[in-house]
Formats: C-alpha cells, structure tokens, sequence
C-alpha cells in the first residue's frame, strides 16, 4: 500500500510542480551561504567530459545551456534561449539567444560560442563521453570519427541565432541540448587551460568557482552578472570533500553542514529515519532508476516467453525491497514512475510462485532447469541475488549466482552466449534525461544488442523499433501527448515479451539542515542531484 | 660508509624498479577497462576504440609499461582516468598533510609509548605494569578504523572537545595523529620495558645507586639514554607502517592526504593514481628504512655498517 501511495504522489508532484515554484520564489531574498560535503573529490567540472552525479548538478551551475527543466520537475524551458522554432518536418531547429548573457570573464555569450561547445564534445579529442547523444545532427559521422573539424549541421545565422539540421526527426533533441555536453564554454579559456579546463572552468551559469583547493573544498559564488535576476538565492555554496558520510550526518547535526551530499549512509538508514532529530530533515523523492534482471533471449530456455513470464511471477519484490531498507518502490515495467509515459494503470506479473510453476509446466520444463545469474560483487547487490535465487529455487529452477567486478558483468552482459541472467543493480540503468525513449534504443532495442552493447537480454523486436523510431520522429510539441502515449504501448508490448523482470525503482533520500529552504521538490530534482544549488535559500537571510 | 650509501641506493633504486613492475602487473591484471570507462556508456565501439589509442592501452604490455618508465624517469607519473589531472599535482597537493600527520604520530608514539614503558618498566610485575602492557596490546592489535572512530565520537562527538574530522587548525590533528600513532606506541612501551629493564639490570646503574646518586638522576641520566637508543633506530621504519596507517585514518578524519587519495582512487579503479600513490610510498618505505640503517651506528657505536 505505501509503495502504491508513493507512486501516485511522485506522479502528483510532476504534474503540479509548475505552478508551485514561481509562485514562491518571488518573495525569496538573495543571500546566505551553504555548505555540502562529500566523500570523493570533484572530480572535473568540464561540462563535456564530467558525467557522474556529483559533478553533474555542479556543472549545471557553472554552465548554460540552450535548454534547461523548471526547476524540481522534468518539464522543458528555454534556458540561454529566448525562444525557438522547429521545422514541419522536426529537421531544423532554429534557436533565437537572449541578449546580455555574459560569461563570467565578462565576455558576451554568441551563437559561435554555442557551436563550438558542441563541436567540442563531439571532437574525439576531446573524449567526452556524451559525444554520441549528438548522433542526430548532420555531419556526425565525419566529426566523430576526426575526419572533420565541425558539425556542418550547426549554422551559426547571426550573433544571436543558431541553426541546427538533422538527419533524421528527434524529439528528443531538445533534451540533448539541456544535457551538460552541449553546455557552453568559450572558446579562449578552454585554449588557455587546455587539458586542465575541468579545473578551472568559466561558464556563463549562476555561479562561478571561487576556490578550489585540491583534496579539501571547493568555494562557488554568485555570479553579479547572470543575465536571469533573483537566481541564484544563495551568495556562496561551500563544496567539502573527502568527509565519509557518518561523518557528515554528526555535523549536520552540529549545524556546521547544511547537505551531505552522499545522503544517508545504507547502513545507518534506519537508524537516521527513525531519529526525531533527523525525521523532519530528510526529503523523500523518484529517480530516473530501474533495477531489473535481464534474461538472454538467445539462450536456452530463456528463448521462450513462458519462462520468462515465469520468472517474473517468481520473484517476491517485496522481500528485496526490505533487503535494502525500503529505499526503493517495486517496479512492473522498464520505466520508473517518475518518468512521463510511465503506465500507472499497468498491473504487470503479480508475485504467484503457483502460476510460475504452471507456466514453467507449460513451457515442459516442469522439472525446472540450470542457470546462472550475474551480479556485481559490491552490497547490497550479491544479497538481492541471493533472494532471486531462493525465489527461482521455489518454481525448480537453479541459478547458481556468479558475483563479479562491474566491469566483468558488463563484458558478460554484451556477449550473445554468456550471461543467461543478469541482476543490473549498480550499472542501469538510470536515465541521462527525463523522456521515455531513454530506457530504450541502448538497453532494449535491436541497437544495443550488439556485441558490448548493454541489451544484456539481446531483446530485438523489429516491429518496436520501428514504433520506437516513428514516435521519435513526432517531433511537434502539439502531439507530445500522443507520444507519450505510444512509448508507454512500446514498453507494455515489451513486457508481454518479458525479456526482463523489473525488480525495483530507487528512490532518493536527501537530508539537508533546518537552515535551507526551498520546496521539497528542489531536494530530489530529477536532473539536479542532490539538491538544486541555484533555486535553494538561506532562511536566515529571509 | 660511502661504498655502503651507494650500494644501499643502487639497492633502493632496483627496489623500487621492482615493485613499479609488480604493481604495473597487478593493476595490468585488474578486470576494468579505463577507454570504456571514460567512453562512458552511450560511446559506440569505435570511440572506446579511439580512447584506447590516444592513452596508448592498445599497445602490448611490455611496451606500456616502458611507457610509463619513461614518463617516470621525466617525473611524469601520467594523468588521472577520473580527475582529468596530473597525478603528480595531486600527490604534490595532497603531500604536506600526510607529512604533517606522521610528525603528529610520531610525536604521539613517542610520548605514549615511552612513557607507558618507562612506568611499566619501573613498577614491573604490579598491577599498573599489567593495565599498561594490556593496553599497548590494544594498540597493537585493535584496527585503526575502530581506534579511529571511537576516538572521534567520545572527544568528538560526545565531549566536543575536538572538530568532527576536518583539516586546517592544531585541535584538527590531535585525534588523527593519536589514532596512527597508536599502533607505534603499543610497540614502544612493549621495547621500551623490555629495554630499560636490561639496562636497569647493568651493573654500571647499580654501581651508580651505589655511589648515591639519586634514582631519578639514575633513571634520567644514565638508564633512559641508554634504552632509548634501539628504539630511535626504529622511526625511520616507522614510516612503512604509517604509509599503510594514513589510508584508514585519514578516510576515517577526511584528512586531506595521499591516504585518502589511494583510497577513492582505488574504489574508482582509478589505475594512474592508484600505481603513482603506490610508488611515492614505495619510496618513503624504502628510503626510511635506509635512514634507519644509516642513523643506528650513529647512536650506538657499537653498531657498524659493513
């Protein structure tokens, strides 16, 4: 009951978000100052090459891009943008920049600086791992491989306007360009710094870096010129690294942190959520997460639909959802719940160890069968493949489990013939943006079944594909409902073929001191984790 | 004496070629591949393969690892996979704390573990001489993390006598070097006691007594100098131990040092790091044994170096 309660408030938040937030952040006084801590260091804040969760909120804000999300929701807006316009044919996308955008060397931002950025990470020198989301734009091919200096789809029209060609329609296109990798960073300083941008980066975002001292803190202050007034709330966030999360929870307590920035350590979870000091602090929220096991369709017997209905009915989600303390909410289908297009109506395979063993029957291996089931060798992950086993072990099938480093499972994973299943916990998937077509071409479409692709269960239905491509091709926002709505009929085709067995989708804890304000879905952001550091504010100041 | 520093450093220098060949090996071996970690997941097969050809990892082994010789012998110990930064800028950055915080230690195991010694060895057999020898037993079989973080939350935490980990001020380092020098300490009283006992046992401190100097004069101008002298031949050993010391405890304070360097970088698969952190300590280990092999005949004369 509580799960199915969460659910709908995670879908409630979405969808009324919107309002919410403008409507407060008139009366907010600039001012005040944070501290977050972490365990490891920054590791680069070049919008191009950093791609962990840690540095990613932190880019976002240093760095603009064209597009960005209403803050605490998945909902696109024009950030550096002012408007833009999309052909018929959803090919060309014209964008009108907004005027006194500066960078925070003083420097007006042009059209030319939005095309180099994005030419940038697309260059293999540069080893952005965010070059491929650029796929769609014409002349990929030629700039990815190093056989051309640029993308001779961007057309840079006049200071103020830039032009985009495609290959093909992509709906997502504007969700490529709110992605950090399409950032803007100007072109003098990148050459300056060469290799070390990452650690003295210069954007044109909310804050600008003050201070970095290797191995201990990082100091972002307010940017006076940012060309949005009243953002960012805060003056000044103080970035502390190398402090384990224990640690951090004791000084918050003793008000010296404002957020730990690694959340609540597994291990004192309950400990934590149950503390009358700490209860009230914590800000519960979806993520962009599915934890599921794949099954090779390539496989014996995995080749067959009823056992891999079978093993999704086997599979008691309950009981691995208290394996990992409640942080999660089980799941029934590829999506989460706080992605649009999710299917909230959608039952999927009950928990019936009898139907199973039926299906099984029916399939004729009423006598179960051998198998092996990947994991990655880090807790809580061997635990919850543990419990999949003592599942399967009830309907007769044996899976005996083999607990290896990522990169092994990974490599497993990609080959046709070697992993019949595969728990995905701690490598997929978590979504790079809120649209729905994000859980699909690399880990269930006929893409990524490909040799070191991540399609682990080899699921390739040409016919979803080709639904897949022409809802992508639906590139007019009028008909974004439509979409939406035939992504969902995608990933509810795919569960009738049940490739995978969706377990559960995390949710996020984020605990911060009785001093930051803001609402509670600027604490469990969608895209900025863990908080979102522009639109927080001090109360103290208030 | 110069014929025996020259050989020791040839000695050190083959050493040190060794161990950067073993560890090289082993993080060879590691099941990561770094082009497809830095690719990141949506790269497609011919950007990892571009990757792995601008960091050289296509070439075979032997030629990497002379690779990386080279780029050793220029004082380049290569860039990090993660932090996008010269591994020697972030050891230099992270050096000066890890120093600071074995003086600290030494510090502190020299003035616990002579002084838990010294009264142990002078009220041997008593009960104070048991309650010590139990507690340097503690010292030297307890882990640091547990040490660590008990320490913390009683001065910490509960008294809030100290910062809660953190690095800057004096009040910082006091936990931090009592926690790693600890592990020394219970080893000193132990060689301490067992030391001042043998020399109190001489007949040149009975002859002293005898004359009527008083028992402190005894103690403090004739034994302790006498038994301190194989101990502070040790210090310079000392430094191995710490170098393996500062990876839990300075994770366990947030201490900003190489320790807790190699420990995010190992969690990271983080291999430049991991093998550069791996060599700089190598070299303390290595260059603090021969410190202490040099220093010992100058104590005590009646060692000589051959």
């Amino acid at each position: 009951m509580r799960k199915l309660l969460l659910a709908g408030v995670a879908a409630a938040a979405l969808s009324t978000s919107a309002m919410l937030v403008p409507a407060l952040a008139e009366d907010i006084k600039q001012g005040g100052s944070m501290t977050v801590t972490y365990k490891d260091d920054v590791s680069t804040l070049d919008p191009a090459i950093g791609y962990d969760w840690q540095n990613w909120s932190m880019i976002k804000s240093l760095f603009d891009g064209l597009m960005d999300y209403v803050p605490g929701t998945t909902e696109l807006r024009p950030e550096i943008a002012e408007s833009y316009e999309i052909s018929g044919d959803g090919t060309v996308f014209t964008f009108k920049l907004r005027d006194g955008v500066k960078f925070h060397n003083g420097r007006d931002l042009t059209a030319e600086d939005v095309k180099y950025s994005i030419e940038r990470t697309v260059n293999p020198k540069t080893q952005s791992p965010g070059a491929g989301f650029f796929g769609s734009i014409k002349g990929f091919e030629e700039a990815s491989s190093g056989d051309a200096d640029g993308l001779s789809g961007i057309t840079v029209v006049d200071d103020h306007t830039i032009k985009f060609e495609l290959s093909r329609p992509d709906a997502t296109f504007l969700h490529v360009l709110a992605l950090n990798f399409a950032h803007v960073v100007p072109k003098e300083e990148v050459e300056k710094h060469g290799a070390d941008f990452g650690k003295h980066p210069v954007g044109s975002g909310a804050f600008k870096l003050s201070e970095w001292t290797l191995g201990q803190r990082l100091v972002f202050e307010r940017f006076e010129d940012y060309w949005n007034p009243g953002v960012p709330k805060l003056d000044q966030i103080i970035f502390e690294v190398g402090q384990e999360p224990v640690v951090a929870l004791l000084r918050l307590q003793n008000g010296e942190v404002d957020v730990p920035g690694d959340g609540i350590p597994p291990a004192k979870f309950i400990e934590v959520q149950n503390d009358p000091k700490f209860k009230d602090l914590i800000i519960q929220g979806g993520q962009l997460h599915t934890g599921y096991v794949t099954m090779n369709v390539k496989m014996e017997p995995f080749d067959k639909p009823e056992v891999r209905k079978a093993v999704n009915m086997a599979i008691n989600k309950d009981r691995i959802l208290r394996i990992i303390n409640g942080r999660a909410v089980a799941a029934n289908q590829p999506l989460p719940p706080s992605m649009p297009g999710y299917a909230k109506d959608y039952e999927g395979y009950a928990y019936d160890p009898e139907a199973a063993k039926a299906l099984l029957a029916e399939a004729g291996l009423a006598d179960g069968f051998e198998t092996e089931l990947y994991v990655m060798n880090t807790d809580p992950q061997p635990r919850i493949a543990q419990a999949i086993q003592q599942d399967l072990k009830a309907i007769g099938i044996n899976a005996s489990i083999k607990s290896l480093a990522q990169a092994n499972v990974i490599a497993a994973g990609g080959e046709e013939d070697q992993a019949p299943m595969i728990w995905s916990g701690g490598m997929a998937w978590i979504a790079d943006f809120p649209d729905p077509s994000n859980f699909y071409g690399p880990i269930l479409g006929c893409d990524g079944a490909v040799p070191g692709g991540w399609n682990w269960a080899w699921y390739c239905n040409e016919d979803l594909d080709a639904m897949a491509k022409e809802a992508d091709a639906m590139v007019d926002p009028a008909k974004a409902g439509e979409r939406e709505a035939m992504w969902r009929d995608i990933y509810l085709k795919v569960m009738e073929d049940a490739p995978w067995a969706p377990i559960f989708n995390e949710e996020r804890f984020t605990i911060r001191s009785e001093r930051i304000g803001g609402d509670d879905k600027l604490f469990v952001d969608p895209v900025h984790i863990p908080v979102h550091y522009d639109e927080v504010f001090a109360k103290d100041v208030q | 004496m110069l014929a025996y520093i020259t050989r020791r450093l040839i000695q050190t220098a083959l050493i040190l070629l060794g161990i950067s060949f073993v560890t090289f090996v082993l993080l060879y071996l590691v099941p990561a591949d770094p082009a497809r970690q830095i690719a990141g997941r949506s790269a497609t097969a011919a950007t990892v393969e571009n990757i792995r050809e601008q960091l050289g990892l296509n070439l075979p082994f032997y030629e990497q690892y002379l690779r990386y010789l080279g780029g050793l012998l220029n004082g380049d110990l290569g860039r990090s996979y993660l932090q996008k930064t010269e591994v020697s800028e972030l050891i230099a950055s992270r050096l000066p704390a890890s120093l600071l915080l074995m003086v600290g230690a030494i510090f502190c195991e020299l003035v616990l573990g002579l002084t838990m010694g010294v009264v142990a060895a002078l009220k041997r057999g008593s009960r104070t001489d048991d309650t010590l020898m139990i507690a340097s037993f503690v010292g030297v079989s307890a882990p640091q993390f547990v040490i660590g973080i008990l320490l913390l939350y009683i001065f910490a935490v509960k008294l809030g006598w100290f910062p809660i980990g953190g690095y800057g001020t004096f009040a910082h380092l006091v936990l931090p070097s009592i926690t790693l020098g600890f592990l020394g300490a219970g080893w000193y009283s132990r060689m301490m006691r067992s030391s001042l006992i043998d020399v109190l046992r001489q007949d040149y401190i009975r002859t002293a007594r005898a004359t009527g100097v008083t028992r402190a004069k005894v103690l403090f101008g004739h034994a302790l100098p006498n038994a301190i002298l194989p101990i502070i031949a040790m210090i310079g050993i000392d430094i191995g131990l710490f170098m393996s010391g500062i990876v839990v405890v300075e994770s366990v304070f947030g201490w900003p040092g190489i320790g807790q360097l190699a420990w995010q970088a190992i969690q990271r698969v983080d291999i430049p790091i991991i093998m550069g952190v791996t060599l700089v300590s190598a070299c303390a280990i290595v260059l603090g044994n021969l410190l202490a092999d040099l220093i010992t005949p100058l104590i005590d004369p009646r060692i000589k170096l051959r």
